[in-house]
């Protein structure tokens, strides 16, 4: 076996201290009814032949596109030092520092993360980590559910699909209702209709879910619609990206109970889906209803500063089904990742990295515009924003061959939307560079000539 | 001392020096500062941080970046942020992962936790550009090399389990729990059979089970276990009824043992039209020799994160892949990968499974993880799975007969790749409790096993070495544990008082809980605009 220590000495040795000549009699206990026959499966590959069909898979992605897709997950430039100490096996083959006296390097980098969140979101407690954005923002939804004793929440049209997706599955259990927010011809939630919806005091509504920027990468009035949702006893979530905290207000900012959110962005590579970061945020007052691990400070028996983790009471192995989430495993090394990153990148770095990718979308949105796409909607975005150029679809397969990766068809997320037919969701971060902004350009001009 | 050792990680060795009698003496730095090598507690990054510390990794962005932001959209207050220098920042993880043990520092044997190497070429893998830089949306035709490797995967995974069907997307074995009684749950609702309200676990199992019942929207029936350790059957068919969704068993059960009455009573399960979910957190036991789909399970979950060697990460990320059979495969959430008759792959497209339950996760999973167990696999074969579960077993067996010869074995043997033994006995007779015992083991040089459950084993170990320790390591540790209980008898106050050879000592759980302290004071914006 490729990583077994033992000889057949070992084995014999083994064997002979428990008085057995094979160790298919360690296996009796498996009734002859239900014993395996033998898997159907390839003989062992050596490494070196393993290695090279894993090359050859790889290379068979296609990466050497020039990208404009984000829709959630964005490429940034991340310092090697980041990768370097995830490599560090003392770090990634740890478990879950259950035992903190010998853990105290995840239990202290924990405690760094949710303070370096905490910094970003202006909320004081952040969870040790969920799997996503997506599985995040059910369990802020199911946390306002909790916490308010209602079961409707109030759902921005123009949150990241998938989120919808996966809060509609945890809803399921507890026949919860999601009711979505129509947004306006510029792209942004309709307020008027928040408005009436939160009025409806038959359906009292547990927490209203708007995104910023929103999945077509606009800024949403999130003081007006906390204000609201606030005024109706409803809870505030905000649903953000943390790179964009450098530069625009902070849930804390517009007064969200709970702030969800992607961390990929933070130093974590795209990697087809995962594993990602799932940022779950919240004020003191909600602290006993956030699902997932918690950090805190104390002491030892000799006065030292040490972290722990601490709340307990909340999770499923103590509580079993009066748990407040059944959350187990998480994402932990995915959050060393991004407390790595932010130390490295620093409060100027991050800030720069937001504005530049907000430079770099306006230069995007200009050289598009010349091409004969402009933009979608009317309102204001940071570095992702939609362009409209008839049967998108289309398009983007014209431009996939001249590679260029045009972003997302709006039509894949909103088949039913005819105003969303002819539309290509486009960002830009601070890897974008001038020459792909041609390319892109160029490319356009001759498929709409 | 080479760089990655500390205290911690070396106290193995010493322990083989200075005999398992003797726990290595204090080596934790003294009042006057830190030792030139050693795990000394590290600083926070605030408190490491200078004003004008850093930068140079981007460019500077123009002045009027953020022009089209109206003012009413950006940050009220400048961000603050600990500012340090790569140097720094490089030195204080490495300081700080000197602090953690870990299965590359030495053995850790936390039961049903499967702690085994993670190999370098998972991680090497995992890290092929081709892999790691491509976009989740990326159209399929793009990404042809990552779902060629999900479908053999979910093949693979199908042909392990003795299951029709497989998805990949659940991201954690908590969240396939989910994704397997959801879609037993949408089962029961198709066949115009929604009432059915209750799940069953077994009193031995995972606090997931019943948590992952609750948040599905059932109500959790415990039933209680025999005497020898499997689910008490008697109990079980008078919990069944009409009212009973699905029984959720993990198997080989946390006690580290086969279900010998498993035919009968996965049976019983569904003459009362009930669905059986597998947990199948210890399928490291017995790969090969027991196909859950073929045996009458309808639904399971794999922790690729424990069977198939993917890190635990100091807690995540993790994979929870869920294989079904025929009757639940129209419910698995989409989307599944798939291969078209020209032979190209693709992923579902949105509405194709119209019964599918919809999306446990955004994109497809958690894909890095995947390659790491997809390496994993081929490097065995059919013939290395086996191989795995019987040296898993054949160590867990071994070392129980070691451990026996100072603890309780509360339940007859032979065990699976884990077991229980139980420091009820020693607890009597020298006030030392299984915590000690753990925290004891620390000062020689082991990772403690999983203590105190499953719940119904009093003062309880929970043991499992796995299959890549060799018999020099296992023999190490049963003298530490038997050391420990003869120390329990000559000096327990030293047994009490352990660890002392960590980088700190118990610590104050109960006022980190009464007045928590989450995070760091919040630290000061930089004022500065961007240095130019």
């Amino acid at each position: 076996m490729a990583y077994g220590p033992h000889t057949a000495d070992d084995r014999g040795r083994m064997r002979a201290a428990l008085g057995i000549d094979s160790v298919d009699v360690l296996f009796d206990d498996i009734p002859a009814a239900v014993r395996a026959s033998r898997l159907d499966l390839p003989e062992p590959v050596p490494e070196l032949e393993l290695a090279g069909r894993l090359q050859e898979l790889a290379s068979r992605n296609r990466t050497d596109l020039a990208s404009f897709l984000g829709a959630g997950v964005y490429h940034h430039y991340v310092p090697p030092v980041v990768d370097q100490m995830l490599l560090r096996g003392e770090f990634y083959t740890a478990y879950t520092p259950y035992q903190p006296e010998i853990s105290q390097g995840t239990l202290q980098t924990i405690f760094e993360y949710q303070s370096l969140l905490a910094e970003l979101t202006g909320l004081d407690v952040v969870s040790a980590s969920h799997y996503d954005g997506a599985t995040a923002t059910a369990e802020a939804a199911l946390m306002a559910v909790r916490a308010t004793r209602r079961d409707r929440i109030l759902v921005s049209r123009a949150i990241h699909r998938h989120y919808l997706d996966v809060t509609r599955t945890y809803f399921t259990g507890g026949r919860l209702v999601i009711d979505e927010l129509p947004t306006l011809a510029d792209g942004t939630t309709d307020l008027a209709a928040l408005e009436v919806a939160l009025a409806d005091s038959e359906r009292p509504v547990a927490g209203v879910l708007l995104g910023q920027p929103n999945a077509f990468g606009l800024l949403e009035p999130m003081a007006e619609a906390s204000r609201l949702a606030h005024a109706a006893g409803a809870l505030f979530i905000a649903v953000v990206e943390p790179v964009s905290l450098a530069v625009l207000a902070t849930p804390a900012d517009y007064g969200a109970d709970i702030a969800a959110g992607e961390g990929q962005p933070l130093g974590i590579a795209a990697q087809y889906g995962g594993p990602y970061l799932g940022i779950l945020a919240t004020t003191t007052v909600l602290m006993r209803q956030i699902p997932g691990r918690l950090v805190g400070e104390t002491r030892d028996l000799d006065g030292r500063r040490a972290f722990v983790m601490t709340l307990r009471a909340r999770e499923q192995d103590i509580r079993r089904d009066k748990a407040a989430s059944n959350i187990c495993t998480n994402q932990a090394l995915c959050a060393l990742a991004a407390t790595v990153y932010l130390a490295t990148i620093g409060p100027h770095g991050l800030r720069d990295v937001a504005s530049l990718g907000a430079a770099r979308a306006r230069e995007l949105e200009y050289a598009l515009t010349e091409a004969g796409a402009g933009r979608l909607h009317d309102a204001p975005y940071l570095n992702e924003f939609a362009i409209r150029v008839p049967d998108a679809q289309a398009v983007h397969g014209r431009l996939l061959e001249r590679g260029v990766l045009a972003g997302l068809p709006l039509a894949r997320w909103y088949p039913d939307d005819p105003d969303l037919r002819d539309a290509l969701l486009v960002c830009a971060t601070e890897v974008t560079t001038s020459d792909e902004i041609a390319l892109f350009a160029g490319a356009l001009g001759e498929v709409l000539a | 001392m080479s760089d990655g050792t500390g205290p911690v990680s070396t106290a193995l060795a010493s322990a083989s020096l200075v005999g398992a009698d003797t726990a290595p003496e204090e080596a934790r730095p003294g009042p006057a500062g830190r030792p030139a090598v050693g795990a000394a507690l590290q600083p926070t990054l605030a408190e490491l941080s200078r004003p004008g510390r850093g930068g140079g990794k981007v460019p500077h962005p123009p002045q009027d970046a953020l022009a089209g932001i109206p003012t009413s959209a950006l940050r009220r207050n400048p961000l603050a942020l600990p500012e340090l220098n790569e140097p720094e920042v490089a030195r204080h993880f490495v300081n700080l992962s000197h602090l953690n043990y870990s299965v590359d520092s030495g053995f850790y044997p936390l039961g049903s936790c499967t702690m085994k190497f993670n190999p370098k070429l998972n991680e090497w893998a995992a890290r092929l550009s081709g892999f790691a830089t491509l976009h989740p949306l990326a159209p399929d035709e793009l990404a042809q090399g990552s779902l060629e490797l999900m479908h053999e995967l979910q093949e693979t995974l199908a042909e392990i389990s003795g299951m029709a069907a497989v998805t990949l997307q659940p991201a954690a074995g908590a969240q396939g729990e989910l994704t397997g009684i959801l879609m037993i749950r949408a089962y029961h609702e198709a066949r115009g059979d929604g009432d059915r309200n209750e799940v069953i676990v077994p009193d031995s199992s995972h606090g997931t089970n019943p948590a992952t019942a609750s948040m599905a929207g059932f109500r959790t029936v415990t039933v209680p276990s025999a005497a020898d350790g499997g689910v008490d059957l008697d109990a079980l068919r008078a919990a069944l009824g009409p009212r009973t969704a699905a029984v959720m068993l993990t198997n080989p059960s946390t006690l580290g043992l086969f279900e010998r009455r498993i035919v009968e009573l996965l049976d019983a399960v569904h003459e009362a039209g009930a669905l059986a979910y597998m947990d199948g957190a210890n399928m490291n036991a017995v790969l090969g020799r027991f196909r859950p789909g073929q045996a009458g399970f309808d639904v399971m979950h794999f922790n690729l994160h424990k069977t198939f060697s993917t890190p635990h990460g100091g807690g995540g990320p993790g994979a929870g892949p869920v294989a079904c059979n025929e009757r639940l495969a129209a419910f698995l959430p989409a989307p599944l990968v798939v291969q078209d008759p020209d032979g190209r792959f693709r992923l579902e497209r949105p509405g194709e499974r119209h019964t599918a339950i919809g999306r446990v996760r955004a994109y497809q999973g958690n894909v890095g993880v995947l390659v790491r167990a997809f390496t994993y696999i081929r490097a065995h074969g059919a013939s290395g799975l086996r191989e795995i579960s019987d040296d898993a077993v054949l160590a867990a067996n071994y070392l129980r007969q070691r451990v026996g010869e100072g603890y309780e074995l509360p339940y007859p043997g032979p065990c699976k790749h884990e077991f229980v033994a139980s420091g009820r006995v020693l607890r009597q007779e020298t006030g030392v409790r299984t915590l000690d015992v753990a925290k004891r083991l620390i000062d020689h040089g082991f990772h403690p096993p999983t203590i105190y459950f499953p719940l119904i084993v009093d003062e309880c170990l929970l043991i499992e070495p796995t299959e890549t320790e060799s018999v020099e390591t296992l023999d190490l540790f049963a003298d530490a544990l038997l050391a420990i209980a003869r120390e329990a008898r000559d000096d327990p106050e030293r047994v009490k008082a352990a660890p002392t050879t960590a980088p700190v000592r118990r610590l104050d759980e109960a006022s980190a809980a009464r007045r928590p302290e989450l995070r760091w004071q919040p630290m000061t914006g930089a004022e500065a605009p961007c240095p130019t």
